[in-house]
């Protein structure tokens, strides 16, 4: 071998061995963005580096990746009643279906690392693809003769999974309604009732009834800070006996014996407040700690944030605070204090905002009041194990993209249906944080209105 | 308790089901022919169907009227129809993985996605509607797979099937009458 030939084989292996070096310590490490095959989708990009979540399996293909999929958002699907689960594909008769557009996978439609072939949305998605199976529609429906098929799910009218506040029946129910209700207003959440619907409640230990600041039972050697003891004894925590210890003694995982802990984490929440932990962790704000990834800081979104927020990290109390607990802060100011996009900014002065203000002033009822939270994490009634309340969905996006998953949820608490389905549609609107009335106006009401030979297949049975 | 019922039920077709899978598997030992196990999954369904519709939907919607029937249960808190019911155990039996699948169609759909696509299917339901009480079997082939396709007539056996089907506003034909065929049980065995 030559001298130079020798000095290439040297390089060769440096390279070699550094690559592989490099790659395995991106590997083992949290930043993985070598592996990276293109930009990950808004939905996903906060837990990229954590490629197991989906990629279950190195070596499995696209069934591997259904049931993580599934593993997420199958809940969701369900509570949506789907209009196309993968039950109505799997039918020998739709193989022909399945042959165009292979309805069975998520990964079809919702195509990742792809930003090229993103839409705003989060999903890949051929435009006209409802031709597929629903191209007679025109048959049965005079009124669709001549639309075009990139339309049934751009303008307002259906969507492919969630058609819960869309379908023909239910618009034909709320047909006619005013733009205003007469009674306005969400349900009250069931607040303080955590000890009786969890058995495994420690009462004993902290036996239900409002404590004074001669009640704390900090250890000695922590020290009682003043403002902390006020925000505690203003909490609906010292008013149901949830004392210091209650949270910050906690099980070390070593010796497993309870030790004092300055900060305890979300998991401690979870012990009474499963609901809204869990729907915490599926969100945008706690979806990184589900993964075990450090916390998510509104530096890393990829909405507009204040930038004196950049490097907070979000858990529980970044919105509750870590004693006052006070959800009206967490409603409004909790949001407020990071996000900085137009449709935020535009809240205050919104019609919205001046109902909240009169709400938490006392000038009018509870639960009249429309703030960041009423929209965005709706009361929902959920089960516990003694029996079924109302908590807010942490979850704040699960009723965004599209959007219209919020019209019962939310809108239409208080407003009618064609209202609702207008405004949401309004893209300036929303922006403007609808400080007025839609400009924009949807069609699918109006010709529910028009079938008006409407024979009711419920009644008369 | 409504959930129990409906509960109770959809197990009872379900695990009916499942087990005459079990049976029609062992061709090997003595040979179920495609057919007869198309015949006997039949059987289990035809009675389900008609014990759901004559004491569910019948005796409750119907005749005591305590509760509906709607398309819309979820929102209406009523009784899931009868052709839901049919619908949601084949989905089960597809999402526990069973070769067999089945569907029930009719050249009058309601609901327009139960109308025949196939060849078979087309020809199938034309044949019970114009031959009451026999069958039609054939066989076809659908994504590269050859099938054992039976089509069984879906016979509107309550007055409450008829009614609801000529009253709804997307129903194709108003004038059926009770004992007339509505529609057809499709059942497909891979061969
Ligand atoms: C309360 C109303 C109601 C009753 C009672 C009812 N059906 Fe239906 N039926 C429907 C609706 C609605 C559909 C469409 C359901 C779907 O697939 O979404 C349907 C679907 C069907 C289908 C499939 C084809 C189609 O029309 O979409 C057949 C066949 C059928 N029904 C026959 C019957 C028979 C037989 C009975 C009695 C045993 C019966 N139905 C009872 C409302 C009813």
């Amino acid at each position: 071998m030559s001298n130079k030939n020798r000095i290439y084989w040297v390089y060769w292996i440096v390279l070699t061995v550094g690559m592989t070096g490099y790659l395995i310590m991106q590997l083992t490490g949290e930043d993985k963005t070598v592996y990276l095959p293109g930009k990950t989708s808004h939905g996903h990009y906060q837990i990229e580096m954590a490629c197991s979540a989906c990629h279950t399996d190195p070596l499995g293909g696209g069934e591997v990746l259904q049931d993580a999929c599934m593993g997420c958002h199958g809940e969701e699907l369900e509570r949506a009643d789907d209009s196309h689960p993968k039950s109505k594909f799997t039918n020998p008769r739709n193989a022909d279906r399945v042959a165009k557009l292979d309805a069975r996978k998520c990964i079809t439609c919702h195509t990742e690392h792809r930003e090229e072939i993103t839409l705003e949305m989060g999903v890949s998605l051929p435009n006209d693809f409802c031709f597929k199976c629903h191209e007679d529609v025109a048959e049965n429906r005079p009124s669709h003769v001549g639309m075009e098929f990139n339309t049934c799910a751009s303008a307002g009218c259906h969507n492919f999974h969630d058609n819960r506040g869309l379908y023909e029946d239910f618009l034909a129910k709320h047909l006619d309604e005013p733009a205003y209700l007469k009674k306005a207003s969400v349900k009250p959440l069931s607040a303080g009732k955590a000890y009786e619907l969890i058995n495994s409640y420690p009462v004993a230990a902290y036996p239900i009834k409002s404590l004074t600041i001669n009640d704390a039972d900090t250890p000695a050697d922590v020290r009682n800070d003043p403002k902390v003891m006020q925000d505690w004894l203003a909490s609906s925590h010292s008013k149901a006996g949830v004392n210091c210890t209650a949270c910050h003694m906690q099980s070390s995982a070593e010796t497993k014996e309870k030790i004092w802990k300055e900060k305890p984490g979300y998991q401690v929440c979870e012990s009474c407040h499963e609901s809204q932990v869990k729907g915490f962790l599926a969100s945008r704000h706690g979806m990184r700690l589900a993964q075990d990834l450090s916390a998510m800081t509104p530096g890393q979104a990829r909405l507009d944030m204040k930038k004196n927020a950049h490097d907070r990290e979000l858990s529980c109390t970044s919105c509750h605070g870590s004693h006052q607990f006070d959800k009206k802060h967490a409603a409004v100011d909790g949001c407020l204090a990071c996000h900085d996009d137009k449709h935020s900014n535009q809240y205050k002065q919104s019609k919205h905002f001046t109902l909240w203000h009169k709400e938490v002033t006392g000038q009018a009822e509870a639960n009249t009041g429309v703030s960041c939270a009423t929209c965005h994490l709706p009361r929902k009634q959920s089960r516990h194990e003694n029996g079924t309340f109302v908590s807010s969905e942490h979850n704040q996006n699960d009723n965004l993209r599209p959007n219209e998953k919020m019209l019962r949820s939310v809108c239409m608490q208080c407003h009618g249906l064609e209202f609702s389905i207008d405004s949401l549609a309004d893209r300036k609107l929303i922006e403007k944080n609808f400080s007025s009335k839609p400009d924009v106006h949807i069609k699918s009401l109006d010709l529910v209105r028009q079938r008006k030979d409407l024979k009711k297949d419920i009644e008369g049975m | 308790m409504k959930h129990k019922i409906l509960l109770l039920i959809s197990s009872m077709i379900g695990s009916a089901v499942l087990l005459s899978a079990c049976g029609g598997s062992e061709t090997k030992s003595g040979g179920v022919s495609p057919q007869v196990m198309a015949d006997s999954l039949f059987s289990v369904m035809e009675a389900d169907r008609t014990v759901y519709t004559k004491l569910i939907i019948g005796r409750l919607a119907k005749e005591e009227k305590v509760i509906k029937a709607s398309e819309h249960w979820k929102d209406e808190k009523a009784l899931v129809l009868p052709a839901q019911m049919f619908r949601y155990g084949a989905e089960r039996v597809a999402e526990k993985g069973a070769p067999f699948s089945y569907s029930l169609l009719s050249l009058w759909p309601v609901n327009k996605q139960n109308k025949p696509k196939t060849e078979i299917e087309k020809k199938g339901l034309n044949f019970i509607a114009e031959n009451p009480g026999k069958n039609f079997y054939a066989e076809e082939e659908l994504g590269g797979t050859r099938y054992f396709t039976a089509v069984y007539p879906d016979v509107g056996v309550a007055s409450a099937c008829v009614s609801c089907h000529n009253k709804h506003k997307d129903s194709p034909r108003t004038d059926f009458k009770i004992g007339e065929v509505m529609g057809g049980v499709v059942i497909r065995i891979p061969l």
